[in-house]
């Protein structure tokens, strides 16, 4: 193997781990810090029904590397379980099915551990006993209401969250229930969506900078010209703008004389018959020549008064640093990232290091004011920073008790919106689906009066609905049947949540994800 | 109206509950949404099983869709993959262990779902599709993509797109008319389509929603890397070439080669301390050298079973699919909550593929013929990476292949394009990944 130049830092020889040879294709979403939330993780499965989306939802998470999973189911393999469940064989026949289930997944993963048992008639009482298990708790309908109370009172009790999951015929939904509120700092937002450049009010080392480089632009050579950075270029003409307007460009038509303006600067004469960095400079304007808004998101962060056993985490702690830092600059932590642009390679890394050093000069201004909370002496520097280079995009997911809305309110306005929707060929609500599949909760009623006088009697005046009357016809006709297809699917979207959950990254759904596999489309309520 | 054609229970009566009882429970019934067509009858459910249906690749999807396939009740099951088991592969493709590792992903992946779902035949093939020719093809009732290359997903649009026996078609036989389903994945994201070869939108009408990656301007790798995958690609296509590390297997880059990936990450990294970068590291390097997609199984799952879902409709008319119906596309996204979009993606008259109508394309009359054939490459609707172009007179422009006329038609690559075609006329452009296809452009200058 070649040797690096001695004088620079030895790089780190070895290649990947099996481990991280086996996860590469995953670590490139959630890095090693959400992996490791994932191998900390204890799943509990209460399989109930013919239990095949929650054996599915668990193999896409024993496949990634979860911890741990728990199965309790009370079933006995059948044949009509080897019709619809991939987890089993015909040797299994007559087995426990959480056992049986358990073994073949297994299989899949030699680093996650399982354990399936029997359940028997009334027992699962016994297995949530007041010891803290499980890190998340899922459970498939139909279910006795009993044992959703029971789960219910365990994920209060232990503050974990909950995930139900119900599939039937072409229908299915999954719903999860939150211990409290759920803020996310890591929601991964788009690469594009992230830039914030300082344009309208750059501190001095960015106006000095910029201004080194654009003195004389019109005497550069033609390499120099084409190789300032478009950040100086804006810079420059916004400058020139000022002096003659008296302000920055705002409105929209400003905006757009002003890209006409600095489109009109770029040297023609050269062999491209343009410039590249003047070029982005235009491309750029209408995006970066604004001061940017406190996004709402951020806002119902600032805004959120946590509950008292919330309130000294290290999430609201900072949180609340950063809110004081908003209100004494009216702006947020600058995020300190550049976006690739023409220029020499030097001139660009000393760009960076302006936007760096003046990221973490807010980085330590917020650090300083977590500090003075008694709770705050504690929190790591790192985890501070992060926050600061996401503040932006922090996202509060609010707990079951915030303003909940009735199932009926629900069904009128989506009802209202499908009539809106008729005019112009829109798509139906998908919310008869979550009413129709909810009547049958805790038994497969396969006819549908019985389920319509089920809807009726939890929410009146919607069962004359005509749509739901025929999402009702739909769920009749399943007699409660898993469709495999529709399980797996189901089983993807749930895990894809949990993943989301247990990493705390990306976003999850609040709370009720409803899938149609008629029309083939999903769609979202908080219920 | 009652949601059941046939009284459950009458049809198999007396036997005890069936393997099937869950999916025959639809197929016996009509329900609400059910096409006025839709008769229940135990034929229909046993031709399900007589259906020969081919899956088109084996690893995360394919894996997710054989399984699927099988326990619909599709008994007639081919797979095609050229592929070998990777350690990669094992966060998803769960038909994989890590003994099978460096084994054909068709095989192991067939041999172990006819072992676990009785009475399902599936056939492997270990080649490449191209392999195959139109005869192999014609034998499937429909085809299921689960695939990561956009060029095999073109290739066999178009073979699909030229099966089609319009003559036939026009008498109401529509044996040539092969239904393709396809299913795509990157990370959270995915998207499944349902395409009726030469009646809707085809994958060529679609190709401008896979935008290629811009290229970065080779000036930048060799005198001014910002980025630590500027230093990456700089290696890689750079140094690579002028250093020859490995002269034992001449200098052919193996990407799955760690001591090549090491050598490209050892360079890059000299680079990156050279110009004060940050950020190159050995996954970075394997990711930018081989274009790795981040891919998940629960992603895998959903697209997967979304694909299948469409198969079991369009093969039993149980319910509207994608494709008959008013839509045929539909796109996930699980980054930001959960967000589906399905839509009908319209044909495309100019589609080189499927369309009659030769595609508008205004260029510099200025451009050499060589910077028009390096923009097709580019182009979002075009992405042709080794273009042969004729006039619509049929006169050679420029030709790939073979050497001689390669040789012959050199010379025009630095003529201008106004002195090669008129505005207003045809082009014809072929490209050797796709043979069947001729790409026609009416040229217009700007």
């Amino acid at each position: 193997m070649t040797e690096v130049v001695a004088d620079q830092t030895p790089p780190i020889l070895k290649g990947p781990s099996d481990k991280e040879k086996k996860y590469d294709r995953q670590l490139r979403l959630w890095g090693g810090q959400g992996q490791q939330a994932l191998e900390n993780a204890h799943i509990l499965l209460v399989n109930s029904g013919s239990g095949v989306v929650g054996i599915e939802t668990l193999k896409n998470l024993v496949l990634p590397g979860i911890g741990k999973f728990t199965i309790l189911d009370t079933g006995i393999v059948s044949e009509t379980d080897l019709g619809v469940n991939f987890f089993l064989d015909e040797d299994c026949l007559g087995q426990p099915r959480a056992e049986a289930c358990t073994a073949l997944l297994r299989e899949l993963n030699p680093d996650v551990e399982g354990e399936g048992h029997l359940l028997e008639k009334d027992g699962l009482s016994g297995y949530l006993q007041d010891h803290h298990l499980y890190t998340l708790i899922l459970f498939s309908y139909p279910i006795d209401p009993t044992s959703v109370s029971h789960i219910e009172e365990y994920g209060r009790k232990h503050r974990i969250p909950l995930v139900s999951m119900h599939s039937a015929g072409f229908y299915s939904y999954f719903r999860i229930v939150l211990p409290g509120s759920f803020p996310i700092v890591d929601t991964h937002p788009d690469s594009t969506a992230t830039t914030d450049l300082r344009l309208l009010n750059p501190w001095p080392e960015l106006s000095q900078f910029a201004a080194g480089l654009t003195k004389d632009i019109d005497s550069l050579d033609a390499h120099a010209h084409g190789h300032i950075p478009y950040i100086a270029i804006l810079l420059h003409y916004l400058k020139i703008w000022k002096d003659e307007n008296g302000s920055f460009p705002s409105t929209y038509k400003e905006k757009t004389l002003f890209r006409e303006k600095v489109s009109s600067a770029m040297r023609k004469d050269t062999p491209e018959g343009g410039e590249e960095n003047f070029e982005e400079a235009t491309a750029a304007v209408l995006k970066t020549v604004s001061v940017p808004a406190l996004p709402g998101s951020v806002k119902e962060v600032f805004d959120y008064e946590p509950a008292e056993i919330d309130a000294d985490s290290n999430f609201w702690i900072i949180a609340k640093a950063v809110k004081a830092f908003y209100a004494q600059h009216n702006q947020l932590p600058l995020p300190g990232s550049v976006p690739d642009m023409k220029a020499q390679s030097t001139t660009y890394v000393q760009l960076q290091n302006i936007y760096k050093a003046k990221a973490r000069q807010d980085v330590a201004e917020v650090i300083e004011m977590v500090r003075t909370h008694p709770h705050g002496k504690g929190i790591d520097a790192g985890e501070v920073e992060t926050f600061c280079k996401n503040a932006a995009f922090i996202k509060l997911i609010r707990g079951p008790d915030a303003s909940p809305r009735s199932l009926g309110e629900i069904a009128r306005k989506e009802f209202q919106s499908d009539e809106e929707a008729a005019a112009w060929g829109g798509p139906v609500s998908l919310f008869p689906i979550y009413l129709a599949l909810r009547a049958t909760s805790h038994e497969s009623s396969t006819r549908v009066a019985d389920i319509l006088s089920e809807v009726d009697a939890s929410i009146p005046d919607v069962a004359s609905n005509e749509h739901l009357k025929k999402v009702v016809e739909e769920v009749a006709r399943a007699q409660g049947g898993e469709l495999h297809n529709i399980s797996s699917l189901t089983g993807g979207m749930t895990s894809q949540e949990v993943i989301k959950i247990i990493t705390k990254q990306y976003i999850p759904i609040d709370n009720t994800c409803v899938f149609d596999g008629i029309t083939s489309r999903a769609q979202i309520f908080r219920t | 109206m009652s949601p059941s054609a046939v009284v459950p229970g009458e049809l198999g009566s007396g036997a005890a509950p069936s393997r099937w009882s869950f999916r025959d429970k639809i197929l016996l019934s009509t329900g609400p949404f059910t096409h006025e067509m839709f008769e229940p009858s135990e034929e229909a459910v046993a031709a399900l099983g007589e259906m020969q249906i081919l899956v088109i690749g084996a690893g995360g999807l394919g894996c997710e869709i054989l399984k699927n396939l099988a326990l619909s009740g599709f008994k007639k099951i081919h797979v095609i993959d050229m592929d070998t088991i990777d350690v990669s592969n094992l966060n998803r493709q769960f038909l994989f262990r890590h003994s099978d590792v460096g084994k054909s992903k068709a095989e192991v992946a067939a041999k172990f779902v006819e072992k676990r779902v009785k009475g399902v035949s599936i056939t492997p093939h270990n080649c490449r599709i191209q392999d195959k020719d139109e005869d192999f093809y014609l034998q499937f009732n429909s085809i299921i993509c689960g695939l990561d290359s956009i060029e095999a997903r073109r290739w066999i649009n178009a073979t699909l797109v030229n099966m089609v026996d319009e003559e036939q078609l026009q008498e109401g036989i529509s044996d040539s008319l092969k239904p393709l389903i396809d299913g795509g994945t990157e990370g959270f994201k995915g998207q499944s389509r349902v395409i009726l070869p030469t009646m809707t939108s085809c994958i060529e009408c679609q190709l401008d929603m896979h935008a290629p990656r811009a290229a970065v301007p080779l000036c930048t790798l060799a005198t001014i890397p910002r980025q630590p995958e500027h230093c990456i690609e700089w290696a890689h296509i750079i140094a690579w070439d002028q250093e020859k590390p490995f002269p034992d297997v001449d200098n052919k880059l193996d990407n799955d080669d760690p001591e090549h990936i090491t050598w490209l990450y050892q360079k890059a990294l000299a680079r990156a301390q050279e110009f004060n970068i940050s950020g190159v590291t050995y996954s970075m390097t394997q990711g930018v050298v081989k274009n790795i997609i981040p891919a998940i199984a629960s992603t895998n799952a959903i697209i997967a079973a979304s694909c299948c879902n469409e198969a079991f409709k369009l093969a039993t008319t149980s319910n509207p699919s994608l494709g008959d119906g008013e839509n045929n596309y539909m796109m996930y996204s699980g980054n930001e909550g959960i967000y589906t979009y399905t839509f009908k993606h319209e044909q495309k008259e100019d589609c080189p593929v499927c369309g009659q109508k030769a595609k508008d394309l205004t260029v510099d009359p200025e451009w050499t013929l060589q910077e028009f054939i390096e923009s097709l490459a580019g182009r979002a609707d075009a992405q042709l990476k080794k273009p042969s172009v004729r006039t619509a007179e049929g006169k050679s422009l420029y030709m790939q292949s073979p050497e001689s006329l390669e040789l012959k038609t050199r010379p025009n690559l630095e003529k201008k394009l106004r002195d090669l075609v008129e505005n207003g006329h045809e082009l014809a452009v072929t490209d050797p990944a796709f043979a069947t296809v001729s790409f026609r452009f009416a040229i217009h200058y700007r």
